[in-house]
């Protein structure tokens, strides 16, 4: 049962205007069931484990037990997702525990400049030269066979 | 028919995708746009942070050539690609990339991606064109800077993009529906750049219960990019050149970090390396299979034939990989821990940042990796032409990239512009310029949207839509959901009807046919013109039955589609395979009825679909590098 969502935790994001994890899901496999106003994996087959629904949940109410055909039950994988880095715990079956902290990103959230920092090398709508280039590239000029 | 709105949106340049291609074609097209006075529109099936094949993140930047700092040239990469596709290349698009590909890189790290360095500064390298990433949020950041050059409003998610708009034979524009609300929307545009993607789930997979979804291609790109370009009747390419990675087994977590960073070997269930014990088959693929590193689908090739033999299960060494790290740490028993933590923590952020249910698998099993070895596997088959595959629309090259022999055949006007003028095709989209993974996907979007305002610009009759071919899409696209509320209570259970077919069971008919016909994992990846002339056969009635798709809602609605799409991704496929007389690649596929290369099929096997007829074309591969 690839992603599921834990019933006491889910509150159906109902502070928000849409739910994060519908929001988020790239297959569209994340469903609110407003009746219970509880969310669902509509398509649990269809799941890639991507994890995008379990990071983004305010309420941790999703998790991931592995893909029942292959995978032997008692595993978990649970990351806790931070502006600049994610930590993640890994249990094994046999109960070990690992963890393991990596940064995700190196600038402040929404702050990415298109540009970069780079000037505009040409103004030729023509010219294979790139908007950034040849400032982004690091070198004079962008190498042709002439 | 369905109740629904009808939303036009009328822009200049529409993106349709969302993913590395299309984020790296929104910096690009925002800049140019805005100086020329054009709007630009980008419109994907999800959302863009977390859209395409880098939703999960990535453990490494595949391509990156080094050029500022001489660690190689375009030469080196044209090289590298040419023989890793036994030849069958355009050099033209693979430099037009690679020129710029470092470019979209060192964008990447000032946006905010965390790549690697070493002490001096330096990129630390995975392999001779990888970089090690700290990935997790790879896509999140590139999608950023593309919301940020062409701001929300001119961003639509959660629309599924279904067919091209066609005014005769120009395209001008594209429609689709909304997957949240009951809205058809009509996108009319001057120019249109295809980024939509590769295709899964066209082969069955070795997983048909849970692990379905668990293909090593994500299970959301569905062939919508082969779709859209063929039905617009764009020229395609490499349609054949399938890719099948091998990686570890049924969770296919990547097996990158072990072959190249800790060195570690593949063997047989005797303990035989096949890279070794069939050295004498590479003399068979001559002059590819004298090349290191030896092409991918060869290196598959000397793994199938134990496979074959009933030699496997095949495994990573990696306890083996580890030992012989500690062996260099003999000496030294404080620097050999930090170093085994360090390799720890590498191999497991390798599979946490791109393919966490290999986490998950490891966990389950207790793979204690320095004791027990892993299992790996050949996947199913992938279209994916930005990878190992090369499967993509025929584009233009850039002008000044062209020899006075390649210029007649490969430009015509606008760098990556297919033989549709006005249709610009990037990263999984545009074929025969394999390779060019994560961030050549990126540049090429660039490259192609830059290229597509200038087509703009050029061109700047207002498009003119005829509302018949408007009303009539509406009512095609929407057909599945009629068909079910026609229908449905008939039965006492609505998933079985004589009168119609769920998206779900027409997909698994499609992944039959083609794994059984065309050399899918049950067939060991061999077939012969009669078994694919069979699987044509059939295909013929699953195309009939694609009137008979039904929809109970709008995401099943998106699910029938996604599988049309597949079943014309299946049929250039096929087609293609049955064109090309010989077996290239012998890893991805064997045509077992003419089992060798032959020369006179160095060339590409092209094919267009043209007033409801397959055209195939042969066309020549002419190489640019001999005058570099
Ligand atoms: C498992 C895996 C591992 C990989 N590892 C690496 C790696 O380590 N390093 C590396 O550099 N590269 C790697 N790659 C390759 C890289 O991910 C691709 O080359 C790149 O994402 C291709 O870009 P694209 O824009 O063509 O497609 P994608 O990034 O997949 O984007 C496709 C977009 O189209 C949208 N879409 C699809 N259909 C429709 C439709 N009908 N309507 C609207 N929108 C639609 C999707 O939502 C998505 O936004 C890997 C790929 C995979 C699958
Ligand atoms: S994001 Fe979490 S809390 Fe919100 S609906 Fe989904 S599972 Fe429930
Ligand atoms: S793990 Fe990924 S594919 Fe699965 S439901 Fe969550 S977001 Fe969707």
């Amino acid at each position: 049962m690839p992603s599921f969502v834990i019933n006491e935790k889910c509150d159906g994001c109902k502070a928000l205007d849409k739910t994060a994890c519908q929001h988020i899901c790239p297959n569209d496999l994340m469903v609110l069931d407003k009746d219970l106003m509880k969310a669902y994996n509509c398509e649990p087959e269809m799941c890639w484990e991507c994890y995008n629904c379990v990071k983004i949940c305010p309420t941790q109410a999703v998790e991931v037990r592995g893909y029942a055909d292959f995978v032997p039950l008692g595993a978990a994988v649970t990351p806790l997702r931070g502006t600049d880095s994610i930590m993640w715990t890994v249990k094994f079956r046999n109960g070990t525990l690992k963890r393991f902290k990596f940064p995700i990103r190196t600038t402040e959230e929404g702050k990415a400049v298109p540009d970069g920092g780079f000037d505009t090398g040409t103004e030729d709508l023509k010219s294979p030269v790139l908007f950034t280039e040849p400032g982004s590239s690091g070198m004079d000029s962008i190498p042709s066979l002439k | 028919m369905a109740d629904f709105q009808t939303k036009e949106v009328s822009t200049d340049l529409l993106i349709i995708g969302g993913g590395m291609a299309a984020c790296g074609a929104a910096v690009e097209a925002a800049y140019w746009a805005k100086k020329n006075g054009l709007k630009v529109t980008l419109v994907d099936k999800a959302a863009v942070d977390r859209s395409g094949a880098v939703a999960m993140g990535l453990s490494a930047i595949n391509q990156y050539v080094g050029l500022k700092d001489g660690e190689n040239t375009m030469r080196d990469y044209l090289d590298y690609v040419r023989n890793d596709l036994m030849g069958i290349t355009r050099e033209d698009l693979v430099a037009s990339i690679a020129r710029h590909v470092d470019s979209s890189v060192h964008l990447f790290e000032k946006w905010g991606l965390p790549i690697w360095t070493d002490e001096e500064g330096k990129y630390v390298h995975e392999g001779r064109w990888q970089l090690m990433i700290n990935g997790e949020s790879y896509k999140v950041v590139v999608a950023e800077a593309a919301k940020n050059a062409l701001g929300m409003d001119n961003i639509y998610e959660r629309i599924f993009i279904t067919e091209p708009l066609m005014n005769g034979d120009k395209c001008v524009g594209a429609v689709g529906f909304s997957v949240r609300e009951n809205v058809f929307y009509v996108f009319k545009a001057k120019s249109v750049l295809v980024a939509l993607g590769g295709a899964v789930h066209v082969f069955k997979p070795r997983s048909s219960g849970e692990g379905l979804g668990r293909a090593w291609y994500p299970p959301w790109n569905s062939g919508s990019s082969a779709y859209f370009t063929l039905k617009a009747g764009c020229e395609m390419t490499c349609q054949e050149v399938r890719f099948i990675p091998v990686r570890f087994k049924d969770a296919y977590g990547p097996v990158g970090a072990w072959f190249l960073l800790f060195k570690s070997r593949a063997t047989n269930g005797l303990d035989e390396n096949y890279m070794q014990t069939r050295a004498d088959e590479l003399q068979n693929w001559q002059p590819y299979g004298k090349v290191k590193p030896v092409p991918a689908n060869l290196r598959n090739w000397l793994m199938l034939l134990d496979v074959m033999e009933g030699k496997g299960p095949i495994f990573m060494r990696t306890e083996e990989a580890i030992a012989n790290i500690a062996d260099k740490y003999k000496e030294d028993p404080k620097g050999y821990k930090k170093k085994m933590k360090e390799l720890e923590s590498e191999a497991w952020e390798d599979f946490l940042d791109m393919t966490i249910s290999q986490a998950i698998l490891w966990a389950g099993m207790n793979v204690a990796p320095e004791e027990a070895k892993s299992e790996i596997a050949a996947a199913e088959p992938y279209f994916i032409g930005s990878h190992s595959g090369a499967s993509g629309a025929w584009v233009s090259g850039p002008e000044d990239l062209q020899t006075p022999e390649t210029k007649d055949e490969y430009f015509w006007g606008y760098a990556h512009m297919a033989t549709v003028p006005g249709i610009f095709c990037a990263g999984d989209a545009s074929g025969a310029s394999s390779h060019k993974f994560s961030s050549g996907s990126h540049a090429e979007g660039r490259i192609a949207a830059k290229a597509a305002i200038a087509y703009c610009v050029d061109n700047p009759a207002e498009p003119t839509v005829d509302q018949s071919v408007v009303d009539d899409l509406k009512a095609k696209i929407l057909a599945p959901l009629d068909t079910f509320a026609k229908h449905k209570g008939y039965s006492s259970d609505d998933t079985i009807h004589p009168e119609y077919i769920l998206p779900k069971m027409f997909m698994f008919r499609l992944q039959k046919i083609m794994d059984e016909y065309a050399g899918g994992v049950s067939s060991q990846f061999k077939t012969s013109k009669a078994l694919l002339e069979r699987g044509l056969y059939l295909l013929d009635f699953l195309r009939e039955d694609a009137e008979k798709l039904a929809a109970p809602d709008l995401h099943e609605l998106m699910r029938c589609w996604e599988n049309v799409h597949r079943m014309w991704q299946a049929e250039a496929h096929i087609r293609t395979i049955l064109f090309r007389q010989e077996t290239r690649w012998p890893g991805y596929y064997f045509r077992s009825d003419t089992p060798g290369m032959k020369d006179d099929w160095l060339a590409f096997a092209n094919c267009t679909w043209k007033n409801g007829e397959w055209v195939m074309t042969k066309r020549p591969v002419k190489y640019i590098h001999e005058s570099m």
